[in-house]
């Protein structure tokens, strides 16, 4: 999942300072599920921004929508015909949502009102971390199912580093060290053996320092 | 017992303090309420396990929202109180009564009222 954390009010307020009408565009995805821009965060910071106007003397109309997704055409059309009566948009969705519609819409100024942080889980209620970096060469085959691109500050590829202490990261004593995670799966997996083959250089092409990347199935197309 | 307490509190009914939303709180003080507190069973006493302690976490969650707002999250409160303690209950209308008053009406409210007359 992408998850992502909302806004302060107040840097969403500055984006629609002089509207009296806009429209707050839910994702059911993603940003649901780390309470960070599903329908019940469209109420509730609907709710906040109408009163941070009312506040202020002014008055502030909100539509509220909850879309299914964000980053597909066939949901983005359905507020396609009420897109065009609001002064602004803002999009609870992670960044390709918010560029998607921008994109479809381009008449309309489109704000984000959540920052994007990461691909990744939830630890527990209320806890996520990160577990992709969308590398676009996963060897989770070679490192026990924990990636080091991921879950190493240092993204190493043959073994822990100096600042390994205690299974610990040199970065955050809270912070696991990925490797030390890896060898001790190896050892339960008994495939320790695999820590002596040496991973090749990274062909770091396919990940983002390649820049933006596309995937065509001309079998779907 | 026939205790008293003091008449501007709106009581709202729920099954459990657990049923209590932030979007709940929000749209009181939406509407124009000057203050909310939230009442919830005393804590490891709650019928449904865990449902006053997952209300105090969304308390303090809209409280916070509350600040940002520039409305005061200290205008937002949970209590613990027994089911049968009613003289508890009526000492801690009369509290939240007295700190509401003393800080005054909510900016809400008196947007409200200045729709309403303009």
């Amino acid at each position: 999942m992408i998850v992502a954390e909302r806004k302060p009010i107040d840097e969403i307020r500055a984006f629609i300072e002089n509207c009296k009408k806009i429209l707050l565009v839910g994702c059911n995805e993603c940003v649901t599920v780390c309470y960070a821009g599903g329908k019940k965060e469209v109420e509730i910071l609907a709710s906040a921004l109408k009163m941070a106007f009312m506040k202020e003397g002014k008055e502030l109309e909100i539509t509220e929508v909850t879309l299914e997704r964000q980053c597909d055409h066939e949901y983005l059309e359905e507020i396609r015909s009420i897109i065009g009566e609001h002064e602004a948009v803002i999009s609870l969705a992670c960044g390709v949502g918010v560029q998607f519609m921008a994109e479809k819409y381009p008449q309309v100024p489109i704000f984000p009102g959540v920052n994007t942080l990461f691909m990744g889980v939830t630890e527990e209620k209320g806890v996520w971390t990160e577990r992709c970096q969308g590398c676009g060469q996963c060897i989770l085959g070679q490192t026990a199912g924990i990636c080091p691109i991921s879950r190493c500050a240092k993204r190493l590829l043959n073994g822990p580093c100096g600042g390994s202490t205690k299974g610990k990261c040199e970065i955050n004593p809270e912070l696991d060290c990925a490797w030390q995670l890896i060898i001790d799966r190896l050892k339960e997996l008994d495939k320790l053996d695999d820590y002596d083959k040496l991973v090749p250089i990274k062909d770091w092409s396919t990940e983002r320092a390649g820049g933006p990347r596309k995937v065509v199935r001309e079998d779907l197309k | 017992m026939r205790l008293s307490y003091p008449d501007s509190i709106r009581i709202i009914r729920l099954p459990c303090t657990g049923k209590v939303d932030v979007i709940h709180i929000m749209e009181a003080f939406e509407k124009g309420a000057d203050g909310v507190y939230v009442a919830g069973c005393l804590d490891g006493e709650c019928h449904y396990l865990t449902g006053n302690l997952r209300a105090k976490k969304r308390v303090e969650y809209a409280k916070k929202l509350l600040d940002e707002i520039g409305i005061g999250g200290e205008r937002l409160e949970m209590y613990n109180i027994a089911a049968s303690d009613g003289p508890r209950f009526a000492v801690v209308a009369k509290e939240m009564h007295e700190k509401i008053k003393t800080m005054g009406p909510s900016p809400i409210r008196e947007a409200i009222a200045r729709k309403k007359a303009a």
